[in-house]
């Protein structure tokens, strides 16, 4: 570490750069250009009006590498679980919503083919999809169904040796602009998965709109009225409810990282305002009080780093169980959502504005609290790692 | 087409920028220090150059070890090699010094393949002075074109446009020539993931002093023909002039503007 002159950046303190690899901190750097050139001047006027430039963000973002950047082959990149996770704080820290898109596209539609898919589904869909020029969704969610996706209700059967394919799908993450889904079904044959092309008759995605998080990111309902599907659109190699959760660890895995590029970005946020602002003629910063919540928050942001850290190690070294997955999840989200709204009472009023990444940053962390498996599901998990006991139902 | 890119690594202009203050030259050991983010855009031209037809872009930095990341940064945007001289003797090196090695570092990287086009940002973000680029053609002997802010070149010839406060300036030149090109010039890209990797197997040579025959007694701080004598830290900033609106809001505005030349 250079002479430690203060101030220093929370990460900074903890030095965690000296435990990432170089190749991975060009990685992140880049990615950290393009949010600062990219995203950060826009993001607020995006969140404001609930709507962003998605189809071109994901070709710049294809262009950069990012989509499905930590698989092999089909134009992906095939960069380490390390330097994914970093590109998805470095996109977090913009917003969000920016980081879902890359999720949903790289982790959950891409890796869905990817690991599930026939070589012809790959062919068709990776490269596309890889350069940003096809936009995937993935839709396991139904109205009834979240927390336990088992119950589902969509429903494919057979007729002939096309499927048709019927049900609802509820919260999905890019489902809008999408020119794929994959979409989980209960078949005759346990629970398939299904690349759709968006412009099948029958299909249909209307957003959801009033959301008061993640407003920076496209949230559709999926509704398949009879939707007659080939043979071939059939996922072989993914039977049961395996399939799709193996795609929802890969994105729970970046969202370790990512939640933390959002509460690192409240905390950089809250040290220069209380630097900055002065308060019964000194500033805000030199009281006890403030210095108490920055130290406390920095902790826990540096904690959430080196955990972050450690499970990317693990993962890039022979791969994670998921339910250390799950003590990822569970402790960075629920610890960068109380960053952020600590922070935001530093800010005082000024913190409830878009004026300021802050409350935006906490507004999108519910969403990220609920999804991927929410904080009480990874609860479930943890404890039933520890106990041998499974208390979903 | 082989063209030359000089590139400086300078201090991150967004962290607090100081002096050595023993013996006044530029702090570059405490501040972090990036490829200054002028001469991206003449690394993006040249790579679009060879990108629309042929050829090879070698990126050439004169600086300490530390400025081995502007050439990774070059190399990553996708520049195929890079020569790094680095020579003790070269610290606190003026403009003129700093034309000198630049100079023969080109001759000799042309000594094989001769080069037809050398391209400069139009200054750095640190010393800011401008002048490398029409010392390094004038040592060179080759006709400068500088400030571009359009750069178009074809067969023998390369041509730009200027942009000046009165008037628009189309200039050619013939190849080889130096090329100046402003922050107008074109968008830089960013590495790519696979740029990033690529980056890793390109060549880079490093130059000392002696492998270009100049002799340390003509750069460093000893030869500069300019030196720092003093500096202090600029005062914080103070506050705006406010006026105040009494019907001729508009025109004082423009005035102050026109004063400042903002329009
Ligand atoms: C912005 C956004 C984007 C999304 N994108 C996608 C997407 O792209 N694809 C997709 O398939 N889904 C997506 N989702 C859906 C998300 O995965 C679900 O919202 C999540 O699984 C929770 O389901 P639910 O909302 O139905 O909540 P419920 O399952 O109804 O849960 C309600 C509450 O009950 C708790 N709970 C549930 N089970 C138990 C239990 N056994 N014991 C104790 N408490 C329990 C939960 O933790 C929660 O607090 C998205 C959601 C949001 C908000």
């Amino acid at each position: 570490m250079a002479r430690p002159t203060p101030p220093l950046s929370p990460l900074h303190l903890f030095d965690t750069d000296s435990l990432i690899g170089e190749d991975d901190r060009s990685i992140r750097d880049t990615v950290r250009r393009f949010v600062d050139d990219r995203i950060r001047p826009e993001v607020a006027q995006w969140y404001e009006s609930g709507s962003l430039p998605a189809r071109d963000l994901a070709q710049e973002l294809g262009r950069l590498g990012v989509l499905g950047m930590h698989l092999e082959g089909y134009g992906c990149a095939g960069m380490s679980a390390t330097a994914y996770g970093l590109a998805c704080l470095e996109l977090e820290a913009g917003d969000s919503g920016v980081r879902s898109l890359v999720s949903v596209q790289g982790s959950l539609a891409m890796f869905a083919i990817w690991k599930h898919g026939s070589e012809e589904q790959k062919q068709e869909w990776l490269p596309r999809m890889a350069a940003g020029e096809a936009i995937g969704c993935f839709g396991l969610t139904e109205p009834d169904f979240g927390s336990n996706p088992a119950g589902m209700r969509t429903r494919a059967r057979r007729d002939g040796d096309d499927w048709i394919l019927t049900g609802n799908k509820m919260w999905i993450t890019n489902g809008s602009i999408a020119d794929v889904a994959i979409v989980w079904a209960q078949t005759d044959d346990r629970i398939r998965g299904f690349v759709v092309p968006t412009d099948t008759p029958g299909f249909s995605a209307p957003e959801i709109t009033r959301k008061l998080s993640l407003r920076a990111s496209v949230t559709s309902e999926l509704v398949m009225d009879e939707v007659r599907l080939p043979g071939s659109a059939m996922l072989p190699e993914a039977a049961g409810l395996s399939g799709p959760l193996s795609c929802l660890n890969e994105a729970r895995f970046g969202i370790i990282f990512g939640a933390l590029g959002a509460a690192r970005d409240c905390l950089e946020t809250a040290v220069a305002y209380a630097r900055e602002r002065m308060i019964f003629d000194r500033p805000l910063a030199s009281y006890q009080l403030t210095q108490a919540k920055l130290a406390d928050m920095t902790l826990e942001l540096g904690k959430g780093m080196l955990l972050a850290l450690h499970l990317g190690r693990l993962e890039d070294e022979g791969g994670i169980a998921p339910a250390q997955v799950s003590l990822g999840k569970l402790n960075n989200v629920r610890e960068a959502i109380a960053i952020a709204r600590e922070c935001r009472t530093i800010l005082g009023a000024a913190g409830i504005t878009t004026e300021y990444p802050v409350m935006r940053h906490a507004n999108n962390l519910e969403s990220v609290l609920t999804y991927e498996g929410t904080s009480e599901v990874h609860q479930l998990v943890i404890g039933q790692a520890l106990t041998g006991e499974a208390a979903f139902r | 087409m082989n063209i030359v890119v000089c590139v400086k690594y300078v201090p991150d202009a967004q962290a607090e920028r100081t002096f050595d203050s023993s013996d006044n030259t530029t702090d570059r050991a405490n501040v972090d220090g990036l490829l200054s983010e002028l001469d991206e855009y003449a690394v993006e031209e040249a790579l679009q150059i060879v990108e629309a037809g042929e050829g090879e872009v070698t990126v050439l930095t004169v600086g300490p070890a530390s400025a081995a990341d502007a050439i990774k940064k070059s190399l990553q945007m996708g520049a195929h090699r890079g020569v790094h001289v680095d020579d003790d003797a070269i610290h606190g090196s003026d403009a003129i010094a700093t034309s000198l090695v630049l100079a023969e570092a080109i001759k000799k990287i042309g000594a094989d393949n001769p080069v037809d086009l050398v391209v400069t940002g139009m200054a750095s973000t640190d010393g800011a002075m401008g002048v490398v680029p029409t010392m390094l053609a004038e040592r060179l002997g080759l006709p400068a074109v500088t400030l571009a802010s359009e750069l178009e070149v074809d067969g023998g010839s390369a041509t730009i446009r200027r942009d000046g406060d009165t008037s628009t300036q189309s200039i050619t030149a013939t190849l080889p020539a130096l090329v100046s090109v402003t922050d107008q010039i074109n968008e830089p890209r960013y590495p790519s993931f696979k740029g990033i990797m690529a980056a890793k197997k390109k060549p880079v040579e490093h130059w000392s002093l002696a492998d270009l025959g100049v002799d340390a007694s003509q750069v460093g701080l000893d030869a500069a023909w300019t030196r720092v004598e003093t500096f202090t830290a600029r005062p914080p900033r103070s506050q705006g002039e406010i006026v105040n609106d009494e019907g001729d809001g508009g025109q004082k505005l423009a005035a102050f503007l026109g004063e400042h030349k903002f329009v």
